[in-house]
């Protein structure tokens, strides 16, 4: 772990004099709405209200929260799994989030996705993808559309796709890398580097692990930056979102920040040393940012604590919803596999005919 | 289709079919985009996209490097913002390398995301043996996408099909797996002029018989309307059924051309096992099994990675003379002595 640029997030505590208290006040709800829907999601979990995979952000908050806040409308999202975080915060409400964990008709994505398929058309969230790697070629080809659709400017969109560090080992990784750089496409990759994909180290699994560096091979500026560090994220990925809508300039910005619990729910996460996890709790953006607040005056503990009341009976209000909302009907299985109507396109459920006896 | 006009029609290839249709939906629709390696400079490995680069420009026509997964994929993200790519994979075996793409995400999203978002994509490949292109070029490995849900996979089997079928493939707002054949690339045929749009999931009886049923699509629909022929010359009254869609499959024509003739064989070009010729089998056994007067055939490929060897080669891809003896084993009628 030791390429990790372990700082702590000093920019947090020199950037509140110039940054807006208002702007601080709202990050840190928006890093207690995750902290507590994340939180929420394990519970029902385990509770077995959630199914399948779940995969957290848990100790990913300012990452999450500083590319949010870089984000224009305007632009396209694509993400991997671990996208709970990210779609809360792109303005979709955590009622209708918590409702497709749920599985429930009224989740984003109609029950269809679960947790790692998180969609919603009209802020733009193009999917949480459950393959590793899935969403790049796809998040290119929304850049490439792009180009087309528009001239590069300051009003152009952009897309931002987010990875994990274990995705920058697969092939679609580079060849998407490389048609962005060819193609000069109006994108940011965000690796997301927790340090660990799965159970895996970075350094166990990159030959270089210092994975900014592999923008040089598609000659697009690399970029790393402190994930503990909202601000920083914030600024860098705008810097980055910049280049991409006006210049066409691809960029790969790596944002280092740390897992606070195993893969998914279920990992207790055994193979990680003492020592990490020491310094993962350590790392928690979410208490740091608080203290960090407290200290500088921008809130007192009693609006802190507020802050966090407030977000858990939010969350609260999700989970309601959820429990309440119906299932989807088995009479509209069929309904999404086509867009445009064709013949004879099947229909049977198990153990029906596939055609009627003639 | 335009059927109140007296259409005129030409005689030309499949080539020059998908070629003409290209242009014309290109011309037609400004999303609509292609891109493939060697498309446009090189102007296709098989030329269909001849010309085209030239008239439309490298951002209608892209050459994309070699990274099928990446590029596939990336047609597959312009789709999903209202683009309308056709991809052209150089060949089916290729297509191996951007399956993730086609099956695990072009496939799914619509029905993942609840109808949010559709992908009016087509790729265009080619599949086929027979060329001594050995092993891992030569495959048939339509069911492999045939098989999924999500997708809609054609495959024309003449040059007026291949032009109102990758016509109604562009305009489909769905994933279309649109297949193409080696072999077929410089059959000619007659094609209506003017617009001509198919119904995607239709089979076609392209010969009318009594006795026998053939059911066949792509390449393997001219051989059996061959052996029809050859077999009428004989005395014999054979029906061809040409599927045309693989996904859906239109059961309804294969059941009534079988109800009618009480003998089926299936001609195809893949393996045998698992493959086309097993799910019409089934869909015949299940829709009309109290008329056959014997049980459904199948001529498929030998169950071998294709050789190089022309013997060898030969002798593993299903031929006119395949399908003339079995069909003649399923009507009880003995060989005659020009049979190999």
């Amino acid at each position: 772990m030791a390429a990790k640029a372990r700082t702590r997030p000093k920019a947090v505590v020199e950037s509140t004099g110039g940054e807006p208290a208002d702007t601080l006040r709202d990050y840190y709800e928006r890093m207690s709405l995750v902290r507590a829907f994340e939180l929420r999601s394990s519970e029902m979990y385990a509770r077995a209200k959630i199914g399948g995979y779940c995969h957290l952000n848990l100790g990913e908050e300012a990452t999450v929260v500083g590319l949010m806040a870089a984000i224009e409308a305007r632009d396209y999202l694509f993400t991997g799994y671990r996208d709970h975080g990210y779609a809360l915060l792109r303005g979709l409400a955590p009622e209708r989030v918590m409702a497709e964990l749920f599985g429930k008709v009224t989740g984003v994505s109609g029950g269809r996705g679960g947790s790692m398929h998180l969609f919603d058309e009209e802020t733009r969230l193009f999917g949480g993808y459950g393959i590793v790697g899935g969403q790049l070629p796809p998040a290119t080809g929304a850049a490439l559309a792009l180009k087309t659709q528009e001239t590069a400017g300051p009003d152009a969109a952009a897309v931002m796709c987010l990875l994990g560090d274990g995705t920058t080992n697969i092939g679609a990784f580079h060849e998407s890398l490389n048609l962005a750089g060819l193609w000069k496409l109006p994108i940011v990759y965000v690796i997301v580097n927790n340090g660990l994909g799965m159970g895996t180290t970075v350094e166990k699994a990159s030959a270089e692990p210092e994975l900014y560096k592999r923008g040089a091979s598609y000659r697009m500026p690399g970029i790393r930056v402190d994930g503990d560090d909202v601000l920083a994220v914030r600024d860098a990925a705008r810097d980055a979102l910049k280049q991409a809508r006006e210049q066409r300039q691809p960029v790969l910005l790596e944002v280092m920040c740390y897992r606070l619990r195993g893969h998914s729910v279920v990992d207790p996460a055994r193979y990680r040393s003492p020592e990490d996890t020491t310094i993962a709790q350590q790392s928690d953006p979410v208490p740091s940012f608080r203290a960090e607040l407290i200290a500088s005056g921008v809130l007192t503990e009693a609006d802190a604590a507020a802050i966090d009341e407030a977000a858990d009976l939010r969350v609260s209000e999700a989970v309601v919803f959820a429990d309440e909302s119906p299932e989807p009907d088995v009479a509209d299985l069929f309904k999404y596999v086509y867009a445009t109507p064709v013949a004879n396109a099947p229909s049977a459920l198990p153990g029906e005919p596939v055609m009627d006896a003639l | 289709m335009n059927t109140n006009v007296e259409s005129t029609t030409r005689t030309i290839t499949y080539r020059q079919a998908l070629n003409e249709t290209l242009r014309a939906e290109l011309e037609r629709d400004e999303k609509v985009f292609l891109v493939g390696e060697e498309i446009g400079v090189f102007e296709g490995s098989y030329k269909i996209t001849a010309g085209l680069l030239e008239d439309f420009g490298p951002e209608r026509v892209l050459d994309a490097p070699i990274a099928e997964e990446g590029f596939v994929g990336a047609a597959l993200g312009a789709a999903m913002l209202g683009m309308r790519p056709v991809v052209e994979i150089m060949t089916i075996n290729f297509s191996l390398i951007a399956i993730d793409q086609i099956v695990n995400h072009a496939a799914k999203m619509r029905s993942m995301f609840a109808g949010q978002v559709s992908i009016p994509l087509v790729i265009r490949m080619p599949g086929g043996g027979g060329q001594q292109l050995a092993a891992t070029h030569s495959q048939n490995l339509e069911v492999w996408y045939a098989h999924i849900p999500g997708l809609k996979v054609v495959a024309p089997s003449t040059p007026a099909d291949a032009k109102a079928l990758l016509t109604a493939a562009i305009r489909d707002d769905d994933p279309v797996i649109f297949l193409e054949n080696l072999s077929l690339y410089s059959a000619k045929g007659e094609v209506p002029d003017g617009e001509q749009v198919a119904e995607i999931g239709k089979a076609a009886v392209v010969a009318t018989g009594t006795d026998l049923t053939i059911v066949s699509y792509s390449r393997g629909t001219t051989t059996a309307l061959e052996v029809a022929r050859q077999l009428e010359a004989e005395g014999l009254s054979i029906e061809v059924v040409d599927l045309r869609s693989l996904r859906p499959l239109d059961r309804d024509t294969i059941c009534a051309s079988v109800r009618k003739t009480g003998h089926a064989v299936v001609f195809e070009d893949d393996w045998l096992s698992y493959g086309i010729g097993a799910e019409i089998s089934a869909t015949i056994g299940e829709g009309v099994f109290d008329f056959l007067d014997a049980p459904v055939r199948r001529v498929a490929a030998a169950e071998v990675p294709l050789p190089y060897a022309k013997a060898l080669e030969k002798a593993a891809l299903p031929s006119a003379a395949d399908l003339a003896k079995v069909v003649r084993e399923v009507l009880n009628i003995s060989s005659t002595p020009n049979d190999k």
